[in-house]
């Protein structure tokens, strides 16, 4: 049984919403190694054996069960690379939660890059949630450099809801998507930087297969002298449907860079990209101050909204 | 209850928006302010409301001077306005909206149900759909008045209510006009062209140029509506159902 401290606890619990441990499999790793494992008769972990990592294989037609894969850095001056690879069945429903927290209580930096690898099977969906997270006193960067690969078979679908709410001095996330046939991509990124913190996210899908689509709400918030860059892109080769929408506040002397892409290679592909970068309206924050919130509270009650 | 006293409100190059107002206002009464376009009505309402500073004059509200207070206090004294165009709110529902709405003082709560009905939604459509890009103006509008009519007011200011309202909730709307008007002794201030809403005012303010060409009651104005007989459209406006799409000043 594992040992959770309270370091560990308010990770958990920004990460994955998690007070104690999950119910299903997990696999729970604490600064470099596996803190606690636990499968079910239809989900498996394995440990990678040539590099750190596990392989979760999902059976076929697995329904309403959940994976959660928290990640927790809790030293200063770690350097984390972990390879996780989730062979999802065909015809199964699964959710899978793989947060990171770094608590970063010293002056180095720690990092964590997570190289995950999804293969959705036929007919297969999952939602996979992806929470990032700093914390700590120390002076030492906080770094999570995500890369993402998923493919997904033939109507299949995946649901992402990536989310970095704050304490993440640098972040580079990388996804690549390939859609086959009636294949389906819904994602959801949230993203807010404040102080000197740096973001960039790159996000490509290929969409190969007949009727396959996808969907990409980016939802930032840039505050002080943080700096975003956003390249979203789409790629249809079949016929397809893609739309990007790419939303972003910016406050203080931050800088947001949106760049989304579209590439058309078959006449049927439907591709739509719309983009926008602007303050808070001042409407908004004039209405609820007629409602009797100062204008602190309305600027919080606006971002809060925004970023849900 | 308000009383406004040689308000001035200029733009640039001394052009006067508002040109020395002076007004009462008594407890429980319904005001209808009305005028041509571009004669001070909504700039004298944002005004009251501290969403612009006057260039010269003070407003009493309850004796108390309220000119130099933030839009917040004012707010929490229980003065409220409804947006002529209410912005919109990306992620936020409806029924946060209204929630908000309702004040941080735990205001009784109230049935939003039965609020949304009152500007003529259905609860059931609406409470959990975003304040967003994906309501028309009009079911905007609504939800504006929503926000407005959720909190018990002292003084409830409305820019230009009726835009984008139909018929039929119109009527509710008059309803509830009157049931926050007496159930709360809301004393309310309505900016409109409308006949119909002119026939709810207890008395009706004309403003003209930036000044307040008249203090009247409703007979006295809608008659003179009534015997204008050099109206050339006044024939054709008695067709009926051009109301919403012609603005008479006459």
């Amino acid at each position: 049984m594992m040992k959770l401290n309270v370091i560990d606890k308010q990770i958990l619990e920004q990460v994955a919403d998690l007070h104690s441990v999950p119910q299903g499999a997990y696999n729970i790793r604490r600064d470099g190694e596996a803190l606690d494992r636990h499968t079910t008769a239809n989900i498996n972990i394995v440990p990678k054996s040539d590099k750190p990592g596990i392989d979760i294989f999902v059976k076929p037609n697995t329904k309403g069960e959940s994976v959660h894969i928290p990640v927790i850095l809790s030293k200063t001056g770690m350097d984390d690379m972990v390879y996780n690879t989730f062979h999802i069945g065909e015809g199964s429903d699964v959710y899978i939660v793989a947060g990171c927290g770094i608590h970063n209580p010293g002056s180095q930096k720690s990092q964590h890059d997570g190289i995950h690898e999804f293969h959705v099977g036929k007919g297969a969906r999952i939602k996979y949630v992806e929470k990032h997270y700093g914390q700590g006193r120390g002076t030492g960067d906080r770094i999570l450099n995500p890369t993402t690969y998923i493919e997904v078979e033939e109507g299949g679908v995946a649901e992402l809801e990536m989310v970095q709410i704050r304490g993440v001095d640098y972040t580079k996330r990388d996804t690549e998507v390939k859609l086959h046939k009636d294949a389906k991509l819904i994602v959801t990124e949230r993203l807010l930087t404040d102080q000197k913190q740096k973001a960039h996210s790159i996000i490509d899908v290929e969409l190969i297969g007949e009727d396959s689509s996808a969907q990409i709400i980016s939802r930032s918030v840039a505050k002080d002298d943080s700096k975003q860059v956003f390249n979203l892109n789409l790629i249809g080769l079949n016929r397809c449907r893609g739309h990007i929408q790419c939303d972003s506040i910016i406050m203080d002397n931050a800088h947001v860079s949106s760049i989304p892409e579209i590439t058309a290679k078959h006449s049927d592909a439907q591709l739509v990209h719309e983009a926008a970068i602007g303050k808070i309206a001042s409407e908004q924050l004039l209405k609820l101050e007629t409602l009797g919130f100062t204008e602190k509270e309305a600027e919080k009650i606006i971002l809060k909204g925004f970023l849900k | 209850m308000l009383k406004i006293e040689d308000l001035t409100l200029e733009a640039e190059g001394n052009f006067k928006i508002l040109d020395d107002i002076n007004l009462n206002l008594d407890k429980k009464k319904l005001y209808v302010i009305t005028g041509p376009n571009g004669s001070g009505k909504s700039s004298l309402a944002k005004t009251i409301m501290g969403m612009y500073t006057p260039t010269s004059g003070r407003i009493y509200f309850e004796g108390q001077d309220i000119t130099d207070l933030s839009i917040t206090q004012r707010a929490n004294l229980n003065i409220g306005y409804a947006f002529q165009q209410p912005p919109r709110f990306k992620g936020i529902t409806v029924e946060e909206l209204l929630k908000l709405s309702l004040g941080k003082n735990g205001a009784e709560e109230l049935d939003l149900c039965e609020l949304l009905l009152d500007v003529g939604l259905c609860a059931q459509d609406y409470l959990k759909r975003q304040v967003d890009g994906s309501l028309s103006g009009g079911e905007l509008k609504r939800i504006e008045l929503a926000t407005v009519l959720a909190r018990q007011l002292k003084l409830a200011i409305f820019d230009e209510p009726e835009a984008g309202i139909d018929l039929w909730s119109f009527q509710r709307l008059a309803e509830t006009f009157e049931t926050i008007h007496y159930k709360y002794d809301t004393s309310i201030v309505i900016i409109s062209h409308q006949e119909r809403i002119l026939n709810l005012a207890d008395e009706v303010i004309v403003m003209r140029e930036g000044q307040i060409s008249e203090l009247t009651t409703k007979e006295n104005f809608l008659s003179k509506l009534e015997n204008d007989a050099d109206c050339r459209c006044r024939q054709s406006c008695e067709k009926g159902a051009l109301y919403d799409e012609v603005e008479c000043y006459r």
